[in-house]
């Protein structure tokens, strides 16, 4: 409670108490009047105090406004005859309560979000000179040695100079899996060393480090408005002047048309209805909640990895109907592994050391993915002369056997018969002393998730799914059926990609928007020109950040499942209280016009749906396991 | 030159009147206040004293909220 709320609460509870008190007071005429004034001051001084400067200032129309008319108007009732007074006082209390509470409610979600997203670090432990030495992260300059103690958090993207342990990335990827580090390797701020001393050689400043750039974007988030943010500050606007304008026709029309019929006009009745209208209809429960259920959501899909840049952003995601893909770092994971092995007349063990030693003196991925599969350690003794025949393969002496390992047209230069394979991907064709033994297949492996996400994301809605690829049609094709996306274009070079997404956005329909979800290495272009451009696991490039609309910090596709499933619960959220707000206003309204709802009602109506509209939103941020997975 | 302030404001009403009466200020370029971060950005015009524009900036804003306060 911050000291304002403090002093408002006590100006609650002496006014409640005063009017309680006046209860059991038998007093009449003006010292009645004066007796209740003193509640009433105590508890809305302020209100009118701001009523009469918004008015001085040009702001008139607030809410202010509306309660001071609604309960000075109630006084001059109780003046005028009935000498009721209490009213006046209670709709005023109770608004201030109602106040008091919102701001409550408020700050305190305000608070839950940010310390959600709290990943700012407090200092940097410089070392100097062998001295250690807390400064402000600010200060840090490129190159310094930092020291990052077990259970504190990397202030500063860099790369260890000395220590081993493992991190946790939560914070940044939502990733629940501490991930081990030792020397030479590169860490992002934001991690919390879990285990060893660290000394890192800083690479960035920090307002260029990763948490700085995360925060900034998370900050920044809410400025860009949603169409329903829109929406709700455009009718605000026409509202408030609308519904003053009507309850003037309340107060006067009806004891109008009663003078004229020669009916008594009964001025009291229809001044108070009046009022009653004035006081329903304040729309604070729309103006708050709606922002809130953004930023909470927005707060939320933060904490399990997903930056979304902008609340109009996490709105478009959830009428996203049609996603397309890049194929290398998306759906597959842009790392070449040796996927077949089919040896003629020996183990496929034999048949990939020998390939993995005949290679081993090139740098190409090839060799190492040979390698890699192979498992075993290069002897560089075992390798005999190795005579590199670029663009065809190598032909190298191992053991003594002359092994030849290449695509088909080595074979067919040196002349030895094989059996060609059609598989997509990369074939190499191995022959011992001139004889054929056999092929290794070596092709681009999909991630683990792909082809759930994608499965998950039909389930969702989601009409069509598109891969984009600069691989050859076999290889898009393979791909394809094994995720199951709809729609292949292969061969594409990067600017045929941004054409193929214009092409697509042409063919939406509706409200429907096209989402581009792209590793953002050279896809930026298409990342921008797409409705929403999704990066994955591109914390490292910036060119990727700028143009991305969601960026994803790890790089599993299922993040873009959470992502709109996020945008969904938050947008469903958003409808929500749209529709209780301005329904229970609406019925309200019509029950004080017609002089079925008192004042009491009118103001437990408006704090009510308040409170039950910020609680509704803070729903958004709670992304449960089920919309993590 | 842009800055940061803590801003302190009630409602989100008002931080949207405040952010156009704080943009029409002399020596402000462009402001932004993001009511759910109780944040106030100011970019301020070449040669403007930072101290002298923000009191303008907190003048303006009292006129929208009273007891509104910013840190600078």
């Amino acid at each position: 409670m911050t000291r304002k709320q403090k002093k408002m609460l006590l100006r609650i509870l002496v006014s409640a108490a005063l009017l309680l008190a006046l209860q059991f007071v038998p007093l009449t005429g003006l010292w009645r009047f004066a007796a209740f004034m003193v509640p009433y001051l105590i508890i809305g001084w302020d209100i009118l105090y701001d009523a009469l400067h918004g008015v001085l200032n040009g702001q008139i129309f607030d809410e202010n406004f509306l309660m001071a008319i609604a309960t000075v108007g109630a006084i001059a009732l109780g003046l005028s005859g009935s000498g009721d007074y209490t009213e006046a006082v209670a709709v005023m209390l109770f608004y201030q309560l109602g106040e008091w509470f919102q701001g409550y409610a408020v700050g305190k979600s305000r608070r839950s979000i940010s310390d959600l997203m709290d990943i700012r670090p407090d200092y940097a432990r410089v070392e100097l000179d062998g001295a250690q030495e807390e400064t402000d992260p600010d200060e840090v300059v490129v190159g310094s040695i930092i020291v990052v103690q077990p259970g504190e958090r990397v202030p500063i993207d860099g790369v260890v100079v000395s220590g081993v342990s493992s991190l946790d990335t939560a914070a940044l990827t939502g990733e629940s899996l501490p991930r081990d580090v030792g020397e030479g390797d590169e860490v992002v701020s934001g991690c919390i060393n879990l285990t060893g001393l660290l000394r890192l050689r800083t690479t960035r400043a920090f307002s260029e480090s990763t948490v700085a750039r995360i925060l900034d974007l998370v900050e920044n988030a809410s400025s860009r408005k949603s169409r329903s943010e829109q929406f709700i500050s455009r009718f605000a606007r026409v509202y408030t002047p609308i519904v003053c304008l009507s309850a003037l026709a309340l107060a006067v029309l009806p004891p109008a048309v009663s003078l004229l019929l020669h009916l008594p006009p009964q001025w009291g009745q229809w001044l108070y209805r009046a009022l009653t209208f004035l006081v329903i209809s304040c729309p604070c429960a729309l103006v708050i909640s709606i922002p809130l259920t953004f930023f909470a959501g927005i707060g939320g899909a933060g904490r399990c990895g997903v930056l979304v840049k902008g609340s109009n952003y996490l709105e478009a995601l959830a009428q996203t109907d049609c996603v397309v893909f890049d194929k290398t770092g998306t759906l597959s994971r842009g790392v070449f592994e040796v996927t077949e092995v089919s040896p003629v007349h020996m183990t496929k063990q034999r048949l990939l050391e020998l390939s993995a030693l005949a290679e081993s003196s090139s740098a190409h991925p090839i060799s190492q993915s040979l390698c890699r599969a192979w498992g075993g350690t290069v002897d560089h003794r075992r390798v005999g002369e190795v005579q590199e025949l670029a663009g065809h393969g190598v032909i190298a002496q191992v053991d003594g056997i002359t092994v030849a390992a290449g695509n088909a047209r080595l074979m067919e230069q040196q002349g030895i018969a094989y059996t060609p394979c059609t598989a997509a991907g990369t074939v190499v064709y191995v022959a011992l002393g001139g004889v054929y033994a056999g092929h290794i297949l070596i092709s681009d492996t999909l991630k683990p998730t792909s082809a759930q996400a994608l499965a998950a994301l039909k389930g969702m809605g989601v009409k069509k799914t598109v891969m984009l690829t600069g691989d050859g049609a076999a290889a898009a094709q393979q791909v394809a059926d094994a995720v199951g996306v709809d729609e292949v274009h292969s061969g594409l070079l990067p600017e045929d990609k941004v054409m193929q997404v214009e092409r697509l956005l042409q063919q939406q329909t509706g409200r429907g928007k096209l989402a581009f979800a792209g590793d953002g290495v050279n896809d930026a272009p298409v990342l921008s020109r797409a409705d929403i451009g999704i990066a994955m696991g591109a914390m490292g490039s910036d060119a990727a950040i700028e143009a991305a609309d969601v960026v994803l910090m790890d790089d599993d596709p299922m993040k873009i499942v959470s992502a709109i499933r996020i945008s969904h619960k938050c947008l469903a959220i958003v409808y929500q209280n749209i529709i209780f707000a301005l329904g229970v206003k609406g019925l309200c309204l019509l029950l004080g016009a017609l002089g079925l709802a008192d004042m009491w009602l009118a103001i437990f109506a408006d704090v009510g749906v308040m409170v039950l509209a910020v609680l509704n939103a803070m729903r958004a941020l709670h992304i449960g396991k089920g919309d993590k997975q | 030159m842009k800055k940061t302030y803590r801003i302190e404001v009630d409602c989100a009403n008002c931080a949207n009147k405040m952010e156009q009466a704080a943009g029409k200020v002399d020596g402000v370029k462009a402001a932004a206040v993001n009511f759910l971060t109780q944040k106030m950005t100011v970019e301020f015009e070449d040669g403007h004293e930072e101290k002298t524009v923000m009191q303008a900036v907190l003048r303006v804003c009292r006129k929208v909220e009273r007891d509104c306060e910013i840190e600078f």
